[in-house]
């Protein structure tokens, strides 16, 4: 990664075809570490394509929608810790982990009025260059951060506050889940470090580009949820080390997402016309069952993949089982023993032929037994039959 | 996952219906199990919105929170739920057994019967475990005194939903779960957690096949999510309008009764579903073993119950001595429930087959009277020779049982080729000819497998009050606090 202004990476923004870029956050460049084989997903990234509008173009629009209520929550909870310059999420830095913070200043950097991203940038470097010389003990929320992403100048505008204790930088993110009794969901976990890995990334870039060490950032962040079933804040130290390295490692990939893009037939972009599906069939995909989560193309990918008969559609451990016989009609051959494995997939077929056979002698010997009738009196599905009754109060 | 499994995925994309993974059904179904299909409102921890609940398919109840953020609908709801679940616990313990005393002399009692919940999914039983957490330690009396009912209902949830980590254990099951161990689909894991995309395959409606089945099931306004989260859409459009009118109108029963249509609009599928899936897996035969895995079941929900009044709420967090209990008996059960599934199951036990840890063949020579005569007494060693086409990977002494009478015991003498030598050293009878029948003959078909069911024993773990020093000395008691009564449930 470059940290020069006039970095000049090939650019690939004639991929977009005229359509406007779309801004990475922390959300879509720690998506970027899902699935880093996707060649068709790495180009649209590089190029900073609007996925989200390339689907609903092919037709297979992706369901992220968020309910309102935990969108509510979720900003009355952000809103909470952060009132009265953070007065609760000081109490709680200070109490709840016993660090020894000294006076602060906070300094809200959120946009006022219709200053440009350029000037809130500077602003934050401004200010970030002051604490880091006078090293006193100072929280900026809603800094303006900068990344290059492939050659893209990426501005991400995080809901976190980086908080400088000792000299060096801590980043705080709060999110709207809960930990009860020390406990969280692993993957609501997982995802908030990948994210904050991808500030502290930024926020390094930033302090080195101010001339600083870009250690004084530390890897430890802060994460601040509600504790138990209530609004009460707790703060919790989450080591993002690896994932540091993973979202760097990504990074650095991306580049070579220019090479892909050589190989696009001329003159193809992904704008949204009549030739976007050739435009995006003509990159290789690799779609496993987990891009549902974090890659807005993942319905197109997976009904191309269904399509051609893909195991990868059934996800990565069975394509694993399968010793890597990516596809359907292939695997089931060899298991019936009609297609010659080639060599290297002699183990594979031998394996599928015994599997085949014991599933075979299995079930002859206790045949599964035949699926019910639907009973009559029990309807099917949407045929609110007792609908009326389960409206009258029971209890 | 298995190359068993992964085959019969490629088998079901291939004829477009769910194929079997389980030829006989692995786990206990009761006669009137309490089907329940909760939902919470979206962002919060666990903060129900509904619940839609029964024993009878053609008369569920339906529990709804219209207003989910105010304190004593919740706990009103709480109170419903409970009596319902209390209700449910009472009316399927059945006659008691009276056992035999245990070694120290101490009186045994077994419940004939034992409760059993059904939730849609995974989610539910994260739900559930939540909802008896914040409900256990509610205090039935002073200032912030809750209905008697609401904190047994959180030591009843919390007592299911730790079963229901134990593998074997049928009191609390989740339906793709349950499922998904008896069929494969042409759909990955991830897929498979809808239970409507998962019945698509198994069980398509007329004219469809598994695949258009389960794309239609996608799509939550067709088929609405079964829970607990609500579809965010149906949430935008429609609940937060009709909450937002109940709230003005002042709490109305017009305004109530438009919240609980909606919210039965999206639970009623589910509810349908799940009726149809227990209806598709009591067609099963059910596994030789189930009866004895519900056995423990029952012993389990007998202590509970018979201790109920004495005991305090189940601890936030294990202590030392229990933890480590609990960790061995899980692991225990990992063992016995997989071992006890491929003695039920041929099309399990092919999964020890195909990993050589199994083989099954032809028998082509026997000596049923052979005696080792190498010791101070005759024993009875019959030799078998087997002919099998598996992938053997058995060393040579490797103990093995018959998987169709796991009291026959032998020992591998030599592999050759696909022949293996057994050595039968067990299971035969006392005397020095074994009894009729019990030796396989030649001509027969014949499974061993070096896999046991319980093959470890129980360890000894300290009482609670002599935790070593090493395991942070004995824990507290358990004293009701007052920030456990008080505790915020927003």
């Amino acid at each position: 990664m470059s940290r020069d202004d006039d970095h000049t990476a090939t650019d690939l923004s004639h991929l977009r075809g005229g359509e406007t870029a779309r801004n990475h956050d922390a959300r879509t460049i720690a998506a970027l570490t899902a699935n880093p084989g996707c060649a068709r997903r790495g180009v649209m990234d590089a190029a900073a394509v609007d996925k989200d509008a390339v689907a609903r173009h092919l037709g297979f629009g992706a369901p992220f929608g968020q309910s309102q209520f935990a969108i509510t929550r979720g900003n009355a909870f952000e809103a909470q810790v952060k009132a009265d310059g953070c007065a609760e999420l000081l109490a709680l830095l200070r109490d709840g982990l016993g660090l020894d913070i000294p006076e602060v200043a906070y300094d809200d950097l959120e946009s006022v009025g219709t200053e440009s991203r350029e000037v809130r940038h500077t602003r934050t470097r401004h200010l970030m260059a002051r604490a880091l010389e006078s090293g006193e003990g100072t929280m900026f929320d809603h800094p303006l951060l900068r990344l290059d992403i492939a050659g893209q100048r990426a501005y991400l505008e995080p809901d976190v506050i980086a908080f400088q204790l000792g000299g060096r930088f801590h980043v705080v993110e709060v999110k709207s889940f809960a930990v009860v009794d020390g406990q969280a969901e692993p993957e609501q976990v997982a995802a908030a470090a990948r994210q904050s890995a991808v500030y502290v990334l930024a926020l390094r870039e930033l302090v080195a580009d101010l001339g600083h060490d870009p250690e004084r950032v530390s890897h430890e962040v802060f994460l601040v949820c509600p504790e138990n079933f209530s609004n009460r804040p707790t703060a919790t130290p989450v080591d993002v080390r690896p994932q540091l390295a993973v979202v760097r490692r990504q990074l650095a990939r991306l580049t070579r997402a220019e090479d892909i893009a050589r190989d696009m037939p001329d003159g193809l972009t992904f704008a949204l016309d009549d030739a976007l599906p050739e435009a995006v069939r003509s990159v290789e995909a690799r779609y496993a069952p987990e891009c549902m989560s974090s890659c807005e193309m993942a319905l197109f990918c997976r009904d191309e993949a269904r399509a051609c008969g893909a195991t990868g559609t059934l996800g990565r451990s069975v394509r694993d089982e399968l010793g890597g016989v990516d596809s359907v009609v292939t695997a089931l051959d060899l298991a019936r023993g009609v297609r010659e494995p080639s060599e290297d997939m002699a183990e594979t077929a031998e394996q599928l032929r015994v599997a085949a056979r014991l599933r075979h002698e299995a079930l002859a010997a206790a045949p599964a037994p035949a699926v019910p009738a639907r009973d009559a009196a029990a309807p099917l599905v949407g045929v609110p039959a007792h609908g009326a009754g389960v409206l009258e109060r029971t209890a | 996952m298995s190359t068993l499994t992964a085959l019969a995925q490629l088998e079901a994309i291939a004829s477009g219906r769910a194929q079997p993974v389980a030829t006989v059904r692995h786990c206990h179904l009761s006669e009137t199990p309490l089907v329940m299909i909760p939902l919470k409102l979206a962002g919060e921890a666990a903060a129900p919105l509904a619940t839609m609940l029964g024993t009878d398919r053609n008369a569920p109840t339906l529990l709804v929170v219209p207003q989910p953020r105010n304190r004593d609908l919740r706990f009103g709801y709480a109170a419903e739920l409970a009596k319902a679940v209390v209700e449910h616990v009472e009316a399927e313990r059945g006659a008691t057994e009276t056992l035999e005393p245990s070694k120290d002399g101490e009186e045994r009692f077994r419940y004939e019967r034992a409760p059993q919940i059904i939730v849609p999914n995974r989610g539910s039983v994260g739900f559930l475990r939540l909802l008896g957490r914040s409900t256990r330690f509610r205090s039935t009396e002073g200032p912030w005194a809750v209905d008697p009912a609401v904190p047994m209902l959180g030591r009843w949830l919390t007592w299911f939903a730790d079963r229901n980590d134990r593998p074997g254990s049928s009191v609390l099951l989740t339906l793709t779960e349950t499922l998904r161990l008896h069929w494969a689909t042409g759909q990955s894991s991830l897929e498979d957690g809808n239970l409507a995309a998962l019945m698509g395959w198994i069980d398509p409606p007329e004219g469809m096949d598994g695949p258009s089945a389960a794309a239609r099931a996608e799509d939550p306004v067709v088929s609405p999510p079964a829970g607990p989260a609500t579809d965010p859409t149906f949430d935008n459009e429609v609940l937060a309008p009709a909450i937002a009118a109940f709230d003005e109108s002042g709490g109305e029963p017009r305004a109530e009764e438009r919240i609980r249509a909606a919210v039965a609009s999206q639970l009623i599928p589910t509810w349908d579903l799940a009726w149809r899936a227990l209806d598709l897996l009591r067609a099963l035969p059910e596994g030789a073993s189930v009866p004895k895995r519900w056995e423990r079941d029952r012993d389990s929900f007998t202590y509970f119950h018979r201790e109920f009044a004495e005991s305090p709420p189940q601890a936030k967090l294990d202590d030392a001595v229990r933890a480590a209990r609990r960790l061995h008996d899980l692991e225990r059960s990992q063992e016995s429930y997989e071992a006890q599934r491929a003695f039920d199951d041929p099309l399990v036990m092919a999964e020890q087959r195909l990993a050589g840890q199994a083989f099954g063949g032809m028998v082509t020579e026997s000596e049923p009277t052979r005696l080792d005569e190498s010791g101070k007494r005759p024993k009875l060693r019959p030799y078998v020779r087997i002919r099998t086409e598996d992938p053997v990977r058995l060393d040579e002494g490797a103990t093995v049982v018959n998987a169709a009478r796991p009291g026959l015991k032998g020992r591998v003498v030599e592999i050759d080729g696909q022949d293996v030598l057994l050595e039968l050293t067990g299971g035969m009878g006392r005397k020095q000819t074994p009894e009729p029948g019990v030796v396989p003959e030649p001509g027969q078909r014949v499974v061993f497998t070096s896999r046991t069911a319980d093959s470890w024993g129980a360890s000894k773990f300290p009482e609670r009050e002599d935790t070593p020093w090493t395991h942070g000395g004995p824990p507290a008691e358990y004293e009701p606090a007052d920030e456990d009564a008080t505790e915020v449930w927003s």
